[in-house]
């Protein structure tokens, strides 16, 4: 896998898969409790039990919790299948829903040829985070944050 | 961690390799401080205390925000680097994971039609 940098508010990420471009397509947004680091990475009180993309453009992207609830992440703006998809990721600094949030994901499913995909993956629109400083000075703030990182840099160069 | 990531840490470990800026950091990592309170806190001039958080801006470590009449120097963790630095991480698992996912369908698929 390669990581680049081409625009300082986007993160771009290529990987190359040995699997159909329909295949590629079919994983990445059907069976994304397959793949999607779930213990780790979800915002709902209940276990995270899986996450869906709705199949259509103004589909929902959310997580369903162990107890049947379900915490929208954003929704779809573009569904080409096999080729093409971009999602409204719309979490707060918070992890909450916030409609009003707009950073987009946007992935490309290129054939290279018909046992291999390269997966191109921008998600975009970070700076829509920038107003949410404070948030984000709580969660870097806190001991295992960077300011915690730093302190333990510190402690260890210090020695 | 992707190139960029680590040219940004380098930048940001030498603006904290000089012993008073760190301390000037760690200390506006508990709470926003003025230039002036910097100043009495770690016993530096001023001039100098300005110098140090100068850098310490540039290297994206510390932003300055307005309080009413006063200019408090805070730690810089906003939104967008460190919303930037998690998503990049987070894709890499992410994508890491789902070319394994995709691979295992692939193989499963071949094997039912050789």
């Amino acid at each position: 896998m390669t990581a680049a940098v081409a625009a300082p508010l986007s993160v771009k990420k290529t990987v190359l898969v040995a699997a159909s471009q329909a295949i590629a397509f079919e994983v990445f947004t059907a069976r994304l409790a397959a793949w999607w680091p779930m213990p780790s990475h979800h915002i709902g009180q209940a276990e995270c039990v899986d996450v869906v993309v709705e199949p259509r453009v103004g589909g929902r992207w959310f997580e369903r919790g162990s107890d049947g609830s379900e915490c929208d992440w954003g929704r779809v703006l573009a569904w080409e299948p096999p080729g093409r998809v971009v999602l409204a990721w719309q979490l707060g600094a918070n992890w909450a829903f916030d409609p009003s949030l707009l950073t987009e994901v946007e992935v490309r499913f290129v054939a290279v040829d018909d046992r291999q995909t390269r997966v191109e993956l921008e998600h975009r629109g970070l700076e829509a985070y920038g107003p949410q400083a404070p948030a984000m000075r709580d969660v870097f703030a806190s001991p295992n944050g960077w300011t915690g990182m730093l302190e333990h840099y510190a402690e260890v160069a210090g020695r | 961690m992707s190139r960029p990531n680590l040219a940004l840490s380098a930048r940001r470990f030498a603006a904290l390799g000089d012993p008073t800026r760190l301390q000037v950091f760690l200390l506006l990592s508990r709470e926003p401080q003025s230039v002036a309170e910097v100043a009495r806190y770690t016993a530096v001039s001023r001039p100098a205390v300005s110098q140090h958080l100068k850098v310490l801006v540039d290297a994206g470590l510390v932003a300055r925000e307005s309080a009413g009449t006063r200019n408090l120097y805070r730690p810089d963790a906003d939104g967008v680097t460190s919303m930037r630095g998690f998503f990049d991480s987070l894709w890499d698992v992410g994508l890491a994971r789902f070319k394994s996912a995709a691979e295992a369908v692939a193989r499963s698929h071949l094997k039912e039609k050789p």
